[in-house]
């Protein structure tokens, strides 16, 4: 593993997980269909007319939801919807972090070791789940089941050490707790985020980011802010503060007077 | 715990958090009973330039962590009929920031409704939200409140009657630090690698397909409703002269109760560790950052140091996103800055040579540092790779990057020697160095 494979030099090449599974008999993902098709012409009818290029990334998404991964094939059949050719859509896709290069497991498990959640147990805790499933960063469990990766900040950082399954968060983990989530992952449960919805795979995510809305019943409305979420807001309840002076009836002025009074300061 | 004082108490302005505090404000019709969508009809009742105005008038001044000021940016928009954009930011990632993700989580409509009224404005009938990819949760609540307001009339055509039509997306980034420099985001929005553009021309001229575009911060385009409510003097109660209005501060770290703490710009570290509860028992505070990993670190002699834009800047360092960042004593400024650095090196695009070398260099430099084999000559080496840095990239990340190694060597010299001279322990053992972070 070296520290900046994304930056060195080789994004243009499709590369070893892509490669890998092309002469693939009978497993493998399953192949894109029609059916994707109509999708990837609904992601390219958001952007305006002759700006669907726009539709990549979401198309690599849309990829991911059906495949769990960047495959060859994805790749040509984004390079094919968009007119464009498969160098420029690989030197896209292996750009983006979340774009994976090798199959991903049901549950993509990313720890922060970034320096705040590093320095309050991240590194541990990403420690722990990699000793205990045996796979080190963007790595799979033989059973195919868990990815393994730490991540850089996830904006959450009044909620560190965090970690996320599927993108979903899990808050103020320690190793203990987080060995427990990955444990519940394997025995078939899906432990409950902290914050945001109940936990859907890895594929099944991927359908939202590539633009679609959470279909799942009640799913929108699960999750709820939590204290570090509410705090100066609490203090402020509980000491009844308030901004003075707020009238939502106050006129806007015309432009025209404001310059007026402008040049006579 | 410790009550607040009434001083930091009174720093406390809940304006745009107040309705986090109802936990279903991401719907529509209780975002409506708490008064959404009021000042998007007000705005339309008013000229465009009057909006831009009133903007310029509050002195607001952009929430992503340039403090460019807002109502100055929408006026650079040439009103010559071509199409404009408005792209909202929110890419949120600069490390220590957590603002932008709660409040779209418990508020979406807020940013669909600020958006609106920001696009009418400058004139543009495209608007595009350029989530993080990595916020499913409030890319989820953005997607049904974006579906609600079309639903309501408040998106699409002849909105309100107003003649006024919008189309607004929401469009999730895919894993890159980098994307929130305003034109690598632009660049990923037209579906391309994020890497940055070279300014000038800036995006008010050529921004997204070429066109006029204004990038603005979720948290400012968030201010926008409430500034056409309450009016510019009533936002400029709040803040300083020259960094006026409410500010979102999330705290984060070695204090009792991290969290979102929204107060007049030119609050101070102390009144907000007080807001925080206090450094958690056993912690005292070491060094901090005002406003991300990006923003030179502060110390103790810093907590009177009012944050706003201008007094952070004259103190050496940056306001940023207000990510405040606390660390103790019992926290290692050389690890901090070593993990801050493999976290741009790893976040460089590579575009330009000193931010993608210099940043990798480092790293093996930090890393050689902590495990104990540095030597004198390192602190000079790390200096001199920031000095090709700073200012030698097309943006800010290469700068930003450098802020955490000279800070850190200008307050904390000290702790670098003990590692090269063998009084400390090396943090990292060459098998550890592997472990941690590597990517």
């Amino acid at each position: 593993m070296m520290a900046t494979h994304n930056v060195r030099g080789d994004e243009g090449n499709v590369r070893e997980g892509e490669v890998r599974d092309e002469g693939r008999t009978t497993s493998g993902p399953p192949p894109l269909t029609d059916a994707t098709r109509e999708k990837a012409r609904e992601i390219m009818a958001r952007y305006p007319r002759g700006r669907e290029r726009s539709a990549l990334l979401p198309m690599l998404h849309l990829v991911q939801s059906e495949q769990g991964y960047i495959t060859p094939e994805g790749i040509a059949f984004c390079a094919e919807m968009l007119g464009i050719t498969k160098a420029q859509v690989a030197a896209v896709s292996t750009f983006y972090t979340m774009f994976k290069r090798r199959p991903t497991g049901d549950w993509l498990v990313s720890v922060c070791t970034n320096t705040m959640c590093g320095v309050l147990g991240g590194d541990k805790i990403y420690k722990t789940l990699s000793e205990y499933l045996g796979v080190g960063h963007d790595e799979t469990t033989p059973d195919g089941k868990i990815t393994l990766e730490h991540t850089e900040c996830l904006a959450a950082c009044d909620y560190a050490p965090v970690m996320t399954v599927n993108y979903e968060f899990f808050d103020r983990m320690d190793p203990d707790s987080a060995l427990e989530v990955v444990q519940r992952l394997q025995n078939g449960e899906r432990p409950t985020p902290t914050r945001g919805a109940r936990l859907c795979t890895f594929r099944e995510i991927s359908r939202q980011l590539a633009g679609w809305a959470d279909d799942r019943e009640g799913a929108v409305g699960e999750g709820r802010a939590g204290e570090p979420t509410l705090a100066g807001n609490r203090l402020a309840e509980r000491y009844g503060i308030s901004v003075a002076g707020f009238d939502p009836s106050t006129p806007i002025r015309k432009a025209a007077d404001a310059a007026e009074k402008g040049g006579s300061k | 715990m410790t009550a607040p004082s009434q001083r930091a108490l009174s720093r406390l302005t809940p304006v745009l958090t107040k309705r986090w505090l109802s936990p279903d404000a991401w719907r529509l019709d209780v975002y409506e009973r708490l008064d959404g969508y009021t000042a998007l009809r007000k705005a339309l009742a008013a000229h465009p330039d009057d909006l831009i105005q009133l903007v310029k008038d509050s002195g607001l001044r952009g929430r992503g962590g340039a403090g460019f000021p807002t109502g100055l940016k929408w006026s650079f928009i040439p009103q010559d009929g071509k199409p404009h954009y408005l792209v909202v930011n929110a890419d949120e990632g600069e490390p220590g920031t957590c603002k932008d993700l709660p409040l779209m989580m418990a508020d979406p409509h807020s940013l669909v409704e600020g958006i609106i009224i920001s696009a009418y404005a400058i004139r543009a009938n495209n608007a595009f939200i350029y989530i993080r990819g990595e916020a499913v949760h409030a890319a989820r609540r953005l997607r049904h409140a974006v579906n609600e307001a079309y639903a309501a009339g408040y998106l699409g055509k002849n909105i309100l009657g107003s003649g006024f039509d919008l189309d607004l997306v929401v469009h999730s980034g895919a894993g890159a630090y980098i994307c929130g420099e305003e034109t690598a985001l632009l660049d990923s929005l037209e579906g391309y690698r994020g890497q940055p553009r070279l300014k000038p021309p800036f995006p008010a001229t050529h921004g997204l397909y070429g066109g006029p575009t204004v990038v603005n911060n979720v948290e400012t385009i968030c201010s926008i409703p409430y500034l056409v409510l309450g009016g510019a003097e009533w936002w400029r109660s709040m803040g300083t002269e020259k960094s006026p209005g409410p500010k979102i501060y999330s705290i984060s770290g070695r204090v009792v109760n991290p969290g979102q703490y929204e107060c007049s710009l030119g609050t101070t570290l102390r009144d907000l560790l007080e807001l925080a509860g206090g450094m958690q028992p056993g912690h005292q505070l070491r060094f901090w950052t005002p406003g991300g990993s990006s923003t030179p670190l502060l110390t103790e002699e810093h907590l009177d140091l009012p944050l706003d834009f201008d007094s952070v800047a004259a103190a050496g360092s940056m306001l940023g996103t207000t990510a405040v960042q606390v660390f103790s004593d019992k926290d290692c400024p050389v690890y901090a800055a070593y993990r801050w650095i493999m976290f741009y090196a790893h976040e460089s695009c590579g575009k330009c040579t000193p931010c993608r070398e210099g940043n990798y260099w480092m790293v093996q430099v930090l890393r050689r540092i902590l495990s104990g084999k540095g030597s004198h000559a390192d602190l000079d080496l790390l200096l001199d790779a920031c000095d090709n840095l700073l200012g030698r990239s097309f943006c800010a990340l290469g700068d930003g990057a450098t802020s955490c190694v000279t800070s850190s060597i200008k307050y904390f010299k000290q702790d670098y020697l003990d590692y090269i001279e063998g009084r400390k322990a090396p943090l990292l053992s060459p098998n550890e160095a592997d472990l941690v972070g590597a990517h």
